[in-house]
């Protein structure tokens, strides 16, 4: 294609014909409001760690070992003893071979598509009422612990950002990343449209006691 | 002081005992006043407690009300308390990760006022200080930025329309009818006036290199939560926007800054917005691959189901609204799409045999709630009511039984189907399918 030189005359160009042809477009920094960010700003909220390629993955390591004893620490006490879950907190383990299955389950084991991005999100997010507070040695040990679980690396397992990418998860390519809908091509009838006889009632809500009552207080629907 | 006098001369608030005549005690004393007065030879045209006012005056007829500042703020009336956000305490572990629901079966208009807008947190509602909040863009841009709130107040202002839905609005059904309630089927959809800087203007400001694709944006929330867009989206319609209805984003909806993405599944509109970074590839965060994509029943997932496909429902009747008696009512909903406008709302009161098309409201703005009505005389018989939208692109909203056919009934998100109403003969309301 273009050389980098050509590249920039190509975009020099560009911004020429741009500027003279639209007297508003904006060039970067006309407005000119705000500061620079310097390379240790970005560092500090820079976290995001890309799914596919672990790109954004920092320095550190973490074993299956040391995974089990943070997460005893840190995590069992909603996600269960071994992942199992606690009440509706979510499992983290378990379901493989369940997603056509009239009840799916849905854990990082069965569904999740990249490794990778269990190093992000327990980094962003986890434990819940302390998120971001753990170092990334810990949450890579977390990461290899949670994937062991579920039977997808051997306990010796070292999890950093090399062998992090290369773990390939048993859902990974069942994903479609581009939308197919529309897909139901719906036609708006306006008549006739069926026959009164087949317009049945197949389920309804009616008496079945999952509804919250929608006036006066918040309704907890604890047992009274 | 000279404003309490006033207040406290009216005979009956000062018999009811309270110097604001307008609380609501002080109505339910009002039996007992105005029996007090009585005996204390008031009157006889006060003596005749009529709820319905004709032929003698109410108490707040003949009372002088608080005066201005009363209410600083100001805040709907007593009687109103019971129009709130609900939740369902049973579909999640908590309430910090967690969704409520807009009372949509107690509002008239497109927009939803500020204190009804529906909520969804995944760490609770941080309560951010704004002189300490910053926007950071940076990544594959020429010059990247850090922006204060002040910073951003300066950039050109626009003002849109735009409702935001959660593509689980309506997942609970499914499987089946299960929630019998306006508010539980579609409350996770709400509408406001949003006022910020369009994300362009930010994204020229900082300059997009040429690799740019995609874009990263992440909340200040403890769960950082992020996800991905194509560049091509930020640049057409996307708004990062500090003003909702006309006042600051209340801190349930992302104060003091978030982003508002038109027409898409409302957590792509990141609240409480720190960081937008440009890649050249989308990624592939915990929200857009664990959660946010929707399971076939061929074990294949969908994932960057972005687009909110056109949707309607009745809002009046609604098991909340039941009717009272044959007679002639006015059928009232709302239409939306993620497509640009609406183009018409077909009503079927038998079921889906016959339709015919409603009245659409103006204003009927691009990626906002369209509202409609039609005009219906119910004879007392059963009934079943159904709304119909077609978008401007044509696109025709499907009943339950074609989204199940081809998508199962485990994809959680993005049940737009066609909702059905059962009428009985006595005026109530219910939540049903139809085969």
């Amino acid at each position: 294609m273009f050389s980098s030189r050509e590249r920039t005359l190509l975009l020099c160009a560009g911004l020429v014909i741009a500027a003279g042809a639209i007297a508003r477009a904006a060039e970067p920094g006309h407005y000119g409001y705000g500061e620079k960010a310097t390379p240790g700003q970005i560092a500090g909220w820079d976290i995001d760690v890309r799914g596919d390629d672990g790109a954004g993955l920092p320095p550190g390591s973490g074993t299956v070992h040391r995974g089990a004893v943070v997460y005893a620490e840190q995590c069992a006490l909603c996600h269960g003893a071994f992942g199992e879950g606690e009440g509706r907190l979510p499992k983290l383990v378990g379901g493989a071979g369940t997603l056509r299955d009239d009840r799916p389950e849905l854990t990082v084991g069965s569904y999740w598509p990249f490794a990778p991005t269990v190093w992000d999100y327990i980094n962003r997010a986890m434990p819940m009422p302390a998120p971001h507070t753990l170092s990334a040695d810990d949450v890579y040990a977390l990461t290899a612990y949670i994937l062991h679980l579920n039977d997808l690396v051997p306990s010796a397992f070292v999890a950093d950002r090399d062998s992090l990418p290369k773990v390939k998860m048993p859902n990974r390519d069942s994903f479609v990343w581009t939308d197919p809908r529309p897909d139901t091509m719906a036609k708006a009838c306006m008549s006739a449209c069926a026959d009164p006889a087949d317009i049945k009632i197949v389920s309804t809500a009616e008496g079945r006691n999952l509804t919250p009552r929608t006036t006066g207080p918040l309704d907890t629907m604890q047992p009274k | 002081m000279r404003s309490d006098l006033w207040r406290n001369w009216p005979l009956v608030s000062k018999l009811a005992g309270t110097q604001n005549p307008l609380a609501r005690r002080s109505f339910l004393g009002l039996g007992a006043a105005l029996a007090g007065s009585l005996a204390l030879g008031a009157r006889p045209s006060q003596a005749e407690p009529t709820p319905a006012s004709p032929p003698a005056d109410a108490p707040w007829s003949q009372s002088i009300g608080p005066g201005v500042v009363d209410r600083p703020y100001g805040r709907p009336a007593d009687t109103e308390a019971g129009v709130i956000r609900r939740n369902v305490p049973w579909l999640t572990a908590g309430t910090e990760s967690s969704i409520s629901f807009s009372p949509l079966q107690d509002l008239h208009g497109i927009i939803t006022p500020n204190g009804l807008f529906f909520e969804r947190y995944h760490a609770g509602r941080p309560d951010v200080d704004p002189d300490q909040h910053r926007l950071m863009i940076h990544g594959l841009v020429e010059r990247p930025l850090i922006l204060s709130m002040k910073d951003i107040l300066r950039f050109p202002q626009v003002t849109r329309i735009h409702f935001i839905e959660c593509p689980a609005n309506g997942g609970m059904e499914w499987r089946a009818a299960q929630l019998n309630s306006l508010q539980f089927t579609h409350g996770m959809i709400s509408c406001a006036e949003w006022t910020g800087v369009r994300l362009s203007t930010l994204l020229e400001e900082v300059g997009v290199r040429k690799e740019a694709q995609w874009a990263m944006v992440e909340g200040a929330d403890g769960a950082h939560m992020n996800r991905s867009l194509p560049l091509n989206k930020c640049l057409d319609d996307c708004l990062v926007v500090y003003a909702q209805n006309g006042e600051a984003l209340r801190p349930e909806q992302g104060y003091p800054l978030r982003l508002v993405v038109p027409g898409w599944e409302g957590n792509v509109s990141i609240k409480w917005l720190r960081r937008i970074k440009l890649g050249d590839k989308p990624w592939y965060s915990r929200e857009e691959t664990s959660k946010y994509t929707d399971l076939m029943p061929d074990g294949t997932s969908r994932g960057f189901t972005w687009l909110i496909d056109a949707k309607s429902v009745i809002t009046f009747p609604c098991p909340e609204k039941p009717l009272a008696g044959a007679g002639l009512y006015e059928i009232r909903g709302l239409a939306w799409t993620g497509n640009g406008k609406i183009r018409r709302v077909d009503v079927s009161t038998d079921g889906g045999v016959n339709w015919q098309g409603a009245r659409l409201h103006e204003p009927v703005l691009s990626k906002a709630l369209t509202k409609f009505t039609l005009p219906w005389r119910w004879d007392g018989q059963p009934a079943l009511l159904q709304s119909r939208v077609i978008d401007e692109t044509g696109y025709v909203q499907p009943t339950i039984a074609q989204l199940r056919k081809q998508r199962g009934s485990n994809s959680v998100y993005h049940n737009n189907s066609i909702q059905t109403w059962q009428v009985k003969p006595d005026g109530s309301v219910f939540d049903v399918q139809l085969a």
